[in-house]
């Protein structure tokens, strides 16, 4: 062979891009979460979730393995966009999923969606991606942030609470969550506080507001490691048996065996726990504590969800990865066996879902369980789902 | 007026727990002439050893009591294994060195200690609230942190101005070549007093766990709090950090506590509590640049730098 014929055969090979063979072999799959620092617990278990949603469909979608590439963001908006553009640039990832905090998740959604990738969000609920800037590459299988705090507001409502002091972290999602709940909540609010987030970790000035308030009611959004923190101070200063804490997302299966005696009494409203009785949430939670040897949280469940999600897309364009057509039409029609019943996405691409009352017991064996009470709110739909134009 | 006192009580009890860890930090920087980012990772350390031992002996008292040899000996390690080589670098070094210090110990401390970080439950003695005047309980375990603080501050004092080997180390700040000439064997007193700012750190962890828990990176935001006292206060003084750690404290908290409420007076409740929460976080950066505009070496330079 002459050198000007490997040459020609060289040049043509490039112009193609890598072989297609190969690039079509396997999924790929990024996923960013929080692996170190104070919330690493939380972004384990996300990925506890995602092994274990890969097990039980054999490790295989469509009939191609999958390769997950986790990458840790630090709880920072500025290295989750470098972790998003890296996976899209580098690994030539099919999907970007995870996303614990939504400041990360609004820094790092645009690499992915203009590369034309999808980006299946797990927790983060930015009310902008919910809404006005919703994205055909956008899919989500948490909620919009006013959501749960909307249901909140309205449970907060029918508990007859007339006058609520409101506390959150400074940052996109408490601000979110703080105006979905004020929308909703009709007594008077008397005192709103926003920290700094997420340095802050004493609130003894907050806490003092609040006792020399005259609430009736405490509505606060503290995820992760700050919620612990919120509680534990709380209790400590004599107002958990005096102001009722009403909470969206700080007690979790995580939060429960550290905050012990004062988790219980907090009511909560949220979208999943464990013992929700669909047949697919039985399976997932046994399966998990039999694998991980702990109860899954939220975050995992909704992993979980996100997971089969980009199966059931894949299986949905019979594995042909380029045809992102196919991918999308199957990713909305959601046809999962979700942990969480029924599952369908709205017109945004978000689930359209139930919001149920939380509280906490103390079982017999020592252990802390959440329990749902009830349901709050039945197919909730973020209010900036309207401001979505997308088909 | 009860809230006002009560706010006051919460920026001193602030104030006393940045002290805690700003003094460990200042003698370090001002006798060593050594920028210890790791300081925050001794803070860290020490709510671990105290979660740790307080789980093995039953016994908050007992688990914090050892906590704090345990951390002397870890900062005296660090300073053999680690440090020792770095005091004739330039300062980039000395932070490029003890930035990689935080790192090992943050991933040393989820290896060893797991993921989910700890709890350190009170016994049942400071769990309540003491009545300081009627309307006003305050919970007990605030007042602990304010007690040791104060009692940490005054033996600091004492070890300083009145012991020898306090006379060592105003020696060794004042005139590192000249203490050396003299006799004294300068290795040892840096080994000594790098212990001693672990201790101090580990202390200030320790004192904090209850109210903020045990996480991995615990003493990394609050570290930088810690170099503004210090800047403030004068690098290497002790009474400075002390000063300066009181007016941190009460900056904080008085910003946090009442700048919302003003601000609603303009704008909404949202927008009110967002921007007082920048402006009380930046009050604390504007005092610092007032103060080195009027004293650039601190409020109390220590002599001789």
């Amino acid at each position: 062979m002459s050198l000007k014929t490997v040459l020609l055969a060289g040049s043509a090979l490039l112009a193609l891009g890598i072989s297609p063979a190969y690039a079509q072999s396997e999924v790929k799959i990024g996923f960013i979460t929080t692996l170190t620092g104070g919330n690493a617990n939380i972004g384990q278990d996300m990925r506890d979730a995602v092994e274990l949603a890969l097990d039980h469909m054999g490790r295989k979608m469509a009939g191609k393995p999958v390769k997950v590439i986790y990458e840790d963001d630090d709880q920072k908006p500025e290295v989750g966009k470098q972790k998003a553009e890296k996976l899209v640039q580098s690994d030539k990832v099919d999907f970007v999923s995870g996303f614990i905090w939504s400041n990360v998740l609004l820094a790092s959604a645009k690499p992915v969606t203009d590369a034309k990738v999808f980006l299946v969000n797990a927790n983060a609920g930015a009310t902008q991606f919910v809404g006005a800037q919703c994205n055909p590459y956008f899919f989500s299988t948490s909620w919009g942030n006013d959501q749960m705090p909307a249901a909140m507001g309205e449970l907060m409502n029918q508990k007859g609470v007339a006058r609520a002091y409101a506390i959150t972290g400074n940052y996109a999602a408490g601000r979110d969550m703080v105006k979905g709940w004020q929308d909703a909540f009709k007594g008077q609010v008397v005192g709103t506080d926003l920290t700094k987030w997420p340095d802050q970790l004493d609130f003894s000035a907050e806490i003092s507001k609040i006792r020399n308030s005259n609430a009736q009611g405490v509505f606060f959004f503290f995820p992760g490691a700050h919620g612990i923190q919120f509680i534990t101070q709380y209790t400590q200063a004599g107002l958990k048996d005096k102001i009722p804490l009403y909470s969206v997302f700080a007690i979790d299966q995580l939060s429960m065996p550290l905050l012990k005696d004062n988790a219980v009494g907090v009511i909560q409203t949220g979208p999943w726990t464990a013992d929700l009785p669909y047949a697919a949430n039985q399976k997932f939670v046994t399966d998990f504590k039999k694998k991980f040897n702990k109860v899954p949280t939220f975050y995992a469940a909704q992993t979980y969800d996100a997971i089969n999600l980009i199966a059931s897309g894949v299986a949905g364009a019979k594995g042909d990865l380029k045809d992102k057509e196919a991918i999308r039409a199957a990713m909305k029609k959601a046809n999962i066996q979700s942990v969480r019943g029924p599952f369908k996405l709205g017109p945004n691409q978000v689930p359209v879902l139930d919001i149920y009352q939380q509280v906490v017991e103390k079982a017999a064996d020592g252990d802390y369980q959440q329990l749902t009470v009830s349901t709050v709110l039945k197919d909730s739909v973020s209010s900036a789902a309207s401001a979505c134009k997308m088909q | 007026m009860i809230l006002f006192i009560e706010q006051i009580l919460n920026g001193v009890q602030i104030g006393l727990l940045l002290f805690l860890l700003a003094a460990g930090l200042t003698l370090v920087f001002g006798i060593m002439d050594l920028v210890n980012l790791a300081h925050g990772s001794l803070y860290m350390m020490g709510a671990y050893f105290a979660a740790v031992l307080t789980k093995l002996t039953g016994s908050f008292f007992l688990g914090a009591l050892l906590a704090l040899p345990a951390a002397l000996l870890l900062g005296i390690v660090v300073e053999v294994v680690a440090l020792r080589s770095l005091y004739s670098r330039d300062h980039l070094d000395q932070v490029l060195a003890t930035f990689g210090l935080i790192l090992f110990f943050n991933e040393a401390a989820q290896l060893v200690f797991g993921v989910a970080g700890m709890t350190i439950p009170l016994p049942e003695a400071l769990q309540g609230q003491i009545q300081i005047m009627p309307g006003l309980p305050y919970p007990t375990y605030r007042f602990v942190v304010v007690a040791v603080g104060l009692a940490c501050a005054l033996s600091l004092y004492w070890l300083v101005v009145r012991t020898r080997v306090g006379m060592l180390i105003r020696a060794g700040a004042s005139n590192r070549e000249m203490a050396g000439a003299l006799g004294v064997n300068i290795a040892r007193l840096y080994t000594l007093v790098f212990g001693l700012g672990a201790a101090l750190a580990a202390l200030a962890g320790l004192m904090a766990a209850p109210i903020t828990t045990v996480r991995v990176g615990m003493g990394e935001n609050i570290l930088i709090l810690a170099f503004v006292v210090i800047v403030i206060g004068g690098i290497g003084s002790v009474r400075g950090a002390f000063v300066a750690a009181f007016l941190v404290g009460l900056l904080d908290t008085v910003g946090r506590a009442f700048l919302p409420d003003i601000l609603t007076l303009f704008i909404n409740p949202i927008q009110a509590a967002s921007l007082a929460q920048g402006l009380s976080s930046m009050l604390i950066y504007i005092l610092m640049a007032l103060v080195l505009v009027v004293r650039p070496a601190g409020l109390f330079p220590a002599p001789g730098r």
